[in-house]
């Protein structure tokens, strides 16, 4: 699963582009951003929603990962992200061990979840990968339901405890909290911004951009989407598992289908192939969502819908990859290449032909 | 022996609704090469439709048979011109990701006006009480849902083979460019094959009035379910979303009377043997890359 890329890798003969002053500033800028954001955070909003932004920000930047570098949307992240929450708050109830290591033990769970999914859901892409994932992902919530014994089946799993080497403040304060866990996020973070940044991640854009010549070159196209889609569990699981931990119960909500629609929304919001992005877009539904049941408003599904529907028909490349069209374009006058592959990809007008091509390939579209 | 029929039959009716739904959604895909997440969102406004028709109207099932399929028509053009158009010559994962946001909108707005509790529908006129076969009885109303929907899809299946109308839909579909060549106006008939599946899912949404419980919530699971069925039967095959929705029908049929546990798990799997077996589908063709 941690499969380091071979030696054939490093010799990927698409060559990197230059690597100007500006291109490492950049580089750098976002984490930096991100990082200096993050450690704010609990002192402008409540702690236990700094925490809930932070845990849906990595889980955001899992399926960016797929998405955005991968090419392929995996709509049953829930599945991930429930079952190392439920395999964290198991652990911590029973064993007592840090809650750091629950985590760990619970996102490798994920991981060993991922493996058999993930063998199956790739073997058909576009479209497909979403509903199958999809519909495996409905598959462990029934299953999660059906297995009370771990996961309290409706009632859900309760009284996880927030345990940490004794440190009182810790284990009660949730302000303190936050700063206990946040290197876990950050961390996680850190390896999706890592693998992006790799040559396996190179690969995979590859893979997106021309699945065709990558798998001509000799690559196991299978095998990279399938280790990135296990690697991108990873990420959702310890994102869940903090989330399990913060909250210190575990509800049928985390594996149900509608949490994997609502971290592909703020996927979508913040810029689909930006990586942090999907922070941006965690950071904003998270508020919205909290204001809203504040408010008293029942009907959050109408405003996120609406959400998606804008984000959908006017505003494809989201919030972090206009922002970034802006900038390339004030920079470059107007000349300089697209950047951010599959967001330009899947917006620009000309993507028509390759639509259609798609889809004659397909076949299997004659009513018969 | 008799409980297997039995459970035969029930399989046979819930085959019934699945079929239709996943003949629309394997219509709209064929034509607009659109995955319609709203399609369970559609199911489900059918039924609210029925049972509030029948509420405030008195309108019977059988007027509702007719009158929510033509409403929900109107419903899919003013959806497809509104929003879905502007989507279709992009990457499909947008016009999905769309009609996600519909099914989000519509599911929270039919459950703030009628809640979350089911609204109540009776048995409709003409098709209470059993048949019986030999030992078993039948509800009849179980038997007439599986009549109703195989006319149909035999329907849906005579317009598109052997009429004008399908003749066009279907050059439209394979041959986009040639069909305007000759001079079809192509991006006319999108619309009304929007409307048309989203009227199946309409009709779905009437037969199950009366038997399933009538919430806002129905076809969220519904929808995945229907997944499920075309990835089975092969997506954009008219054919193999109507043997998959009858086979799904039956397996979680059997699921429930035989193994009740697993019942809701067995059409996974089922869907997972067949992306192993047959990665395109029962009835797809092979899919490149």
């Amino acid at each position: 699963m941690t499969t380091s890329p071979s030696s054939a890798v490093r010799t990927f003969p698409l060559a990197p582009t230059p690597r100007s002053r500006w291109r490492v500033a950049r580089l750098i800028m976002w984490p930096t951003i991100a990082f200096v954001a993050l450690l704010v955070l609990p002192w402008v909003v409540y702690p236990p929603i700094a925490m809930d932004i932070a845990a849906w920000a990595l889980f955001a930047m899992s399926i960016d990962l797929l998405l955005g570098f991968g090419g392929v949307l995996s709509f049953g992240h829930a599945a991930y992200w429930g079952s190392s929450a439920y395999l964290t708050g198991w652990v911590a109830v029973n064993t007592g061990v840090p809650f750091p290591v629950a985590i760990l033990i619970g996102a490798l769970g994920a991981m060993v979840l991922a493996v058999p999914i993930g063998m199956l859901s790739v073997r058909r892409s576009g479209i497909y990968f979403a509903m199958v994932t999809l519909a495996f992902g409905q598959m462990i919530y029934f299953i999660a339901n059906q297995l009370s014994v771990i996961t309290g089946g409706e009632n859900g799993l309760q009284g996880v405890p927030k345990t940490f080497f004794g440190i009182e403040a810790v284990e009660k304060e949730s302000f303190f909290f936050y700063y206990a866990a946040i290197p876990i996020v950050v961390l996680g973070a850190l390896a999706a911004w890592r693998i992006v940044h790799s040559p396996f991640g190179r690969v995979l854009s590859g893979i997106r951009d021309n699945p065709e010549r990558v798998r001509a070159l000799g690559y196991d196209v299978e095998r990279y989407k399938l280790i990135a889609f296990v690697l991108s569990a990873g990420l959702a699981g310890l994102a869940g598992g903090v989330y399990a931990v913060s909250h210190g119960f575990v509800s049928l909500q985390e594996v149900d289908w509608t949490t994997s629609g609502k971290v592909v929304l703020m996927t979508v919001l913040g810029g689909i192939g930006t990586l942090w992005g999907g922070p941006i877009g965690a950071a904003i539904i998270v508020l919205l969502e909290d204001y809203l049941a504040s408010a008293g408003f029942e009907g959050i599904g109408i405003v996120t819908g609406l959400i998606f529907i804008v984000c959908v028909v006017l505003f494809r490349k989201g919030i972090l990859g206009t922002i970034l069209a802006f900038v390339d374009r004030a920079r470059t006058g107007g000349r300089g290449m697209p950047r951010f592959g599959r967001a330009d990809r899947l917006a620009a007008p000309d993507s028509v032909t390759a639509t259609n091509t798609a889809h004659d390939e397909e076949g299997n579209h004659a009513p018969r | 022996m008799d409980a297997f029929i039995q459970y035969t039959a029930q399989g046979l009716a819930a085959g019934g609704f699945y079929a239709l739904a996943a003949l629309g959604l394997a219509v709209i895909f064929g034509a607009l090469n659109v995955v319609n997440f709203a399609h369970g969102a559609f199911y489900m406004l059918g039924a609210v439709l029925t049972a509030v028709l029948l509420d405030v109207a008195g309108i019977n099932f059988w007027v509702a048979l007719v009158l929510v399929p033509v409403i929900l028509f109107g419903f899919g053009i003013i959806i497809e011109r509104l929003l879905v158009q502007w989507l279709l010559g992009l990457d499909n994962l947008y016009s999905f990701l769309l009609t996600f946001g519909i099914s989000l909108v519509l599911v929270d707005v039919i459950k703030i006006r009628y809640g979350v509790s089911g609204l109540p529908y009776g048995q409709p006129p003409g098709l209470e009480g059993l048949i019986r076969i030999g030992a078993v009885q039948l509800p009849v109303y179980q038997v007439f849902v599986f009549v109703f929907s195989v006319l149909v899809c035999l329907g849906v299946w005579l317009l598109l083979a052997k009429t004008r109308v399908g003749v066009i839909v279907r050059a439209a579909t394979e041959e986009p460019e040639r069909a305007r060549a000759l001079g079809i106006n192509v991006g006319l008939w999108v619309t009304p094959v929007f409307g048309f599946g989203v009227a199946l899912a309409g009709i779905a949404g009437v037969l199950a009035a009366p038997f399933r419980a009538i919430t806002a919530t129905m076809g969220s699971s519904f929808i995945i379910i229907l997944f499920a069925i075309v990835v089975i039967g092969g997506l954009g095959s008219i054919l193999g979303s109507v043997v998959a929705g009858f086979l799904v029908g039956l397996v979680e049929a059997y699921g429930q009377g035989y193994a009740s546990t697993f019942s809701q798990i067995i059409i996974f799997v089922l869907m997972a043997v067949v992306i192993l077996v047959r990665p395109a589908g029962l009835f797809g063709r092979k899919e490149s890359a």
